[in-house]
């Protein structure tokens, strides 16, 4: 493990023993933690497979009816993400502006919807938007809200992207003649959206853990879905409910940081890229500048 | 605007739940948080094991599910929470938890490997070397991030309205139940209330990093 490596030097004889002293004990309490948690659950009764059942038996519909709300809260997070993509972009790109007038009413809404809960937003777009005459059905209601919460948070990760790539890059871009668009989206962006993929993915899992806010205003998600299926079969079987609904967020936010992971390898695999390679491949040699 | 004057005490109250849920449920994510990086640079895998799961199982649930455990599946386990602001507070607690030994853990590994190694070879003692040279540094590293986790503790906080504690958020919803022409004017002002909040640490976290920044 490389985080070992700051804090301890390889150990001798009596070091070893020490660790294997600390594994002892720490697996102990580790295996009455498991125990605890176990006993309580056994003494509710919770551990009965009959209650368990439930979350994998077909005929009683709540394997299907769960994917069928994974789907409803994967729409909803995926055109959320799409949209405050796109718009964190346009923000971070006023805010990153020359004009003056440009980029102070960026700036503002960046740091209002930023400053703000999104469930505020929700209930804005739910409760006031309908006021003002703008009426959305529920799928929308809950889409606005987080599009206007993460775009404000993406366009702060995008632009403190850009700035982070060193100034010389710019400079060269410059150098050669390109205009600031061009050294805008043919050298900054490029590399920003590289080195920023790891922040902006975990806001992408932050964005569908949200779509659970959704319960709130009565969009049929995942969590809105348990709690329909707590309340036809009975809090008998709450737990087991609460802990499958969990279980899919944990798994599909996994599956997206995996992939991330997996992009980013791909990405810093194939490095300054084929162009670089191939007219002066003696470069490749060099280590990175970043 | 007169809606929020006339129910200015509601809206305060509203304000000073925001905040108090918020410091508890943040002392206790920050006690946890610590003693689960702690766990996770320790040498013993068992503990490690441990911090490595609660960490990608609480990060990667939404906090509301883990609200919902609080409130609804605990008394079925015969372990009810006496008040809705304990389960708030442990809702946010153990859910930031996971972020702070992230941003601690990442923190410790930011102090280069040459800072621990110099220590050793003058002779510190390992306990030493954590408490002048790698601590001072890594937690001077974590100041930012940190104060990221408060901000966004702050502003998780409004869950709470889902889960009958009457801070800010359910003041505002509340309020624009009664009073339906001033919807806007409530939630601005309820929006003014959060970034008093979020726009002060800010600042003042900005001034603590300068201040308190590593020089590499």
């Amino acid at each position: 493990m490389s985080n070992q490596a700051v804090l301890y030097d390889r150990l001798g004889p009596r070091g070893r023993r020490n660790v294997r002293i600390g594994t002892a004990v720490g697996g102990v309490f580790v295996l009455l933690l498991i125990g605890l948690a176990l006993w309580q659950l056994g003494r509710s009764g919770q551990l009965e497979a009959e209650r368990w059942a439930i979350l994998l038996d077909p005929s009683t519909g709540v394997p299907q009816g769960i994917l069928r709300a994974l789907g409803a809260t994967l729409r909803a997070a995926l055109v959320a993400m799409v949209l405050s993509m796109v718009l964190g972009a346009l923000l971070a790109a006023g805010r990153l502006s020359d004009r003056a007038w440009l980029r102070a009413p960026t700036t503002a809404t960046v740091q209002f919807f930023r400053g703000v809960p999104l469930l505020l937003l929700i209930f804005f777009a739910y409760l006031a938007l309908p006021r003002i005459g703008i009426t959305l059905n529920l799928f929308w209601t809950l889409v606005v809200g987080l599009t206007a919460y993460n775009m404000a948070v993406l366009a702060e990760v995008f632009r403190a992207g850009i700035l982070s790539i060193d100034r010389g890059q710019r400079e060269a871009g410059y150098a050669i003649g390109l205009r600031k668009y061009q050294v805008m989206s043919l050298i900054l962006v490029p590399q920003a959206v590289r080195r920023m993929l790891p922040t902006i993915v975990a806001q992408l899992v932050t964005l569908l853990k949200d779509t659970s806010l959704g319960f709130v205003i009565g969009y049929f998600e995942l969590l809105r879905q348990g709690n329909a299926y707590i309340q036809f079969f009975g809090s008998r079987y709450g737990l087991q409910i609460y802990v499958g609904v969990a279980a899919v967020y944990i798994t599909v936010n996994l599956l997206l940081s995996w992939f991330a992971r997996w992009l980013e390898r791909r990405s810093s695999a194939s490095p300054r890229t084929a162009a670089a390679a191939s007219t002066a491949p003696e470069l490749d040699a060099a280590p990175a500048p970043d | 605007m007169q809606a929020i004057l006339e129910n200015r005490e509601l809206f305060w109250s509203g304000f000073v739940t925001t905040l108090s849920l918020s410091v508890v449920a943040a002392l206790l994510a920050f006690v946890l948080g610590t003693l689960l990086a702690a766990f996770r640079v320790s040498p013993f895998p068992p503990l490690q094991g441990l911090a490595v799961v609660y960490v990608e199982a609480v990060r990667n649930t939404p906090l509301t599910v883990v609200w919902f455990f609080m409130v609804f599946a605990l008394p079925l386990l015969g372990l009810g929470l006496p008040t809705f602001f304990i389960a708030g507070v442990l809702a946010l607690g153990l859910y930031t938890a996971a972020f702070v030994c992230e941003a601690v853990r990442s923190g410790i590994n930011a102090v280069s490997a040459g800072q621990a190694e110099a220590a050793r070879a003058i002779g510190l003692t390992f306990t030493q070397t954590l408490r002048f040279v790698v601590l001072p540094q890594a937690l001077r590293t974590v100041v930012p991030p940190l104060g990221n986790q408060w901000i966004a503790l702050t502003k998780n906080s409004s869950i709470g309205a889902a889960f009958a504690i009457t801070e800010i958020t359910a003041v505002a919803q509340r309020l624009s139940n009664t009073n339906p022409a001033q919807v806007v004017q409530i939630f601005l002002g309820a929006a003014l209330a959060y970034l008093a909040i979020t726009l002060t640490s800010g600042g003042l976290l900005g001034v603590l990093e300068r201040r308190v920044a590593v020089l590499r």
